[in-house]
């Protein structure tokens, strides 16, 4: 596989960071090389942030920003409104967004023509299953249905442990984000 | 072990299985949770270190100098103001040769204040007598914090291993970790000739010393520098037939044919890598020197490297502010002057306070590079690359 840069667009508390390092955690699982990483502006609660993937079978030497990602995540609809969610985005790429749309409803309001368009409601499977409006991780399980980078199996295991690891003592916050990704990824469409 | 891990996790799972005897550190961003991962390790029982909270930067290199004296293997983590904070204690540990060893994450200095990265702090701190090895990615700064540990005890003296703020200590990348079991068996025990806690033979350390003795054991301590990069090589070596992982003094890149090369530290080094293979996609000889080992400057290799091409482009993350232009620009200059081939050199000052350097702008700086090949003259010494308003 060659390069393949991702770009996740999320507000300060969403998470985008924590599913850029679960996903990189998860490929690196799979024998891939990897990178991880948040832009760190002023961070806010709410604020409009990024975090960031490379993935490659060989080892990535670059250590500039992303300016040019074949996919895109956007883990809250609002942000299409104010930031530029496409920027960069090549005719062929991939974009994949939290919301209750259609994927046509979004290809029209980002008025794109070429790209792919996936689109989940990973709010709704959230608050579901989570009883909180936690996207990240349901996107992650969308993200490897859409794009194929990575097997579902292995990668559901990586993130298991990653979050057994941070929430040691709750074992219904590891099982619901994992029952969230299984659903986001049964439930994301073209 | 192949795991994902952040340049801040992989020198604390270097500092786990180094498992020092003492760490006395204060947090600061970017380096804190160097310390933040540490602390949990001495609080699960994974280390046998005494960890010592201390209330600054100050304390914390004072108080690594007085374990260090007593003879232990001794560790702390630390950034930008944090470093600078250090700065009278760390003429103190590299006067009196003790083998401490700092995690570092390059951050620049206020003011204005920014937390992002430039390399101003450590090259700040240049002349303070420690060794300063240059990282590019996590795996290298896991493995030189592991190396330097055995370099700097050899040569009794202290050490930093730099890492780039955020682009390394916050980016997340796959990394081989060395078995637990290898790495203190790679480093041995600490050898101390002299230890305060010896009371059958005391010493006193640290006392006056005025016009009579003075100049001689600062001269000892040049000395010590003088000797220490055949330590360094050993040391590097001796990891390599190890683990496989060979780390060079200077880092040349695709320099044997190359005809313009420029020369980098720290993460900056990947990515012009990526720019050298464009190039040279486009037919163009270019070259990269990446500089790892700052201190002391490797003046025979760095030499050799300097002299391979014709016109050199010199990056520095970094600014005198003495009108002269950049740290490895003046280094460079300086040990070209008794050279009897001289290549073109500019001094490229960039990416302060964290400014993203991309693969294109390094690519304009090689075609820049090769106008000057081409015009056989320089117009403009010192620029600052990709600044507003210029």
């Amino acid at each position: 596989m060659a390069l393949l840069e991702i770009r996740w667009h999320g507000r300060g508390g969403q998470g985008a960071k924590t599913a850029a390092l679960l996903f990189g955690d998860a490929a690196v699982e799979t024998g891939k090389y990897i990178q991880a990483f948040p832009e760190y502006g002023p961070e806010r609660m709410g604020a409009p942030v990024f975090a960031f993937n490379r993935i490659s079978d060989e080892p990535i030497l670059q250590h500039c920003g992303i300016k040019r990602p074949q996919i895109v995540v956007v883990l809250d609809p609002t942000l299409m409104q104010t930031v530029d969610v496409t920027d960069g985005l090549p005719k062929d790429g991939v974009v994949l967004v939290n919301t209750q749309k259609t994927a046509e409803e979004i290809k029209k309001e980002l008025k794109l023509t070429t790209q792919q368009v996936y689109v989940v409601d990973a709010s709704k499977i959230s608050n579901e299953i989570l009883k909180r409006d936690l996207p990240n991780t349901p996107m992650l399980g969308a993200l490897i249905k859409a794009s194929k980078l990575l097997e579902f199996e292995p990668m559901l295991k990586s993130v298991k442990q990653r979050l057994e690891k941070k929430f040691p003592t709750r074992p219904d916050v590891v099982d619901g984000n994992i029952k969230a990704i299984k659903k986001a990824y049964e439930e994301v469409g073209e | 072990m192949i795991v994902a891990r952040t340049g801040n996790e992989a020198m604390a799972e270097a500092m786990r299985q180094i498992n020092p005897d003492v760490v006395a550190a204060y947090p600061i961003t970017p380096a804190t949770e160097v310390v933040q991962l540490f602390s949990k390790f001495v609080h699960d029982g994974l280390v046998d270190t005494e960890f010592v909270p201390v209330e600054s930067e100050h304390s914390a290199c004072s108080a690594c100098c007085g374990a260090a004296a007593a003879g232990a293997r001794v560790m702390t983590s630390t950034a930008s103001q944090g470093l600078a904070l250090m700065h009278e204690i760390l003429f103190i540990a590299s006067g009196l040769r003790l083998p401490i060893v700092i995690c570092l994450v390059n951050r620049s200095l206020s003011s204005p204040i920014n937390i992002h990265c430039d390399h101003s702090d450590t090259l700040a701190s240049r002349d303070a007598g420690w060794l300063q090895i240059y990282t590019e990615n996590v795996q290298e700064a896991y493995d030189t914090t592991i190396q330097l540990v055995k370099i700097a005890e050899q040569a009794l003296l202290p050490g930093i291993v730099s890492t780039d703020a955020f682009i390394i200590s916050h980016g997340m990348e796959r990394v081989e970790l060395l078995d637990d079991k290898e790495v203190p068996k790679f480093l041995g025990e600490r050898k101390v000739e002299y230890s305060l806690l010896d009371v059958d033979n005391p010493i006193t350390i640290g006392c006056l010393d005025l016009q009579d003795y003075f100049y001689e054991h600062k001269r000892s301590e040049i000395d010590a520098m003088d000797h220490v990069l055949p330590i360094i090589e050993k040391v590097q070596k001796e990891f390599g037939d190890k683990f496989g992982r060979y780390y060079p003094i200077v880092d040349e890149y695709k320099m044997d044919d190359a005809e313009v090369a420029i020369m980098a530290m720290g993460s900056t080094g990947g990515t012009a890598k990526v720019a050298v293979e464009r190039m040279r996609e486009k037919g163009k000889k270019v070259g990269l020197i990446r500089c790892r080992v700052y201190r002391p400057f490797p003046e025979k290799a760095m030499l050799k490297a300097l002299t391979k091409v014709k016109v050199l482009g010199i990056m520095d993350r970094s600014d005198t502010l003495s009108t002269l232009g950049g740290h490895l620009y003046n280094d460079a200059r300086s040990i070209l002057y008794e050279s009897s081939t001289r290549p073109l050199m500019k001094n490229y000052i960039y990416g302060l306070g964290g400014r993203d350097i991309s693969i294109e702008e390094i690519e304009t700086i090689y075609e820049e590079l090769f106008n000057i090949k081409k015009s056989g003259k320089v117009d403009k010494n010192i620029v600052y690359f990709g600044v507003r308003g210029e």
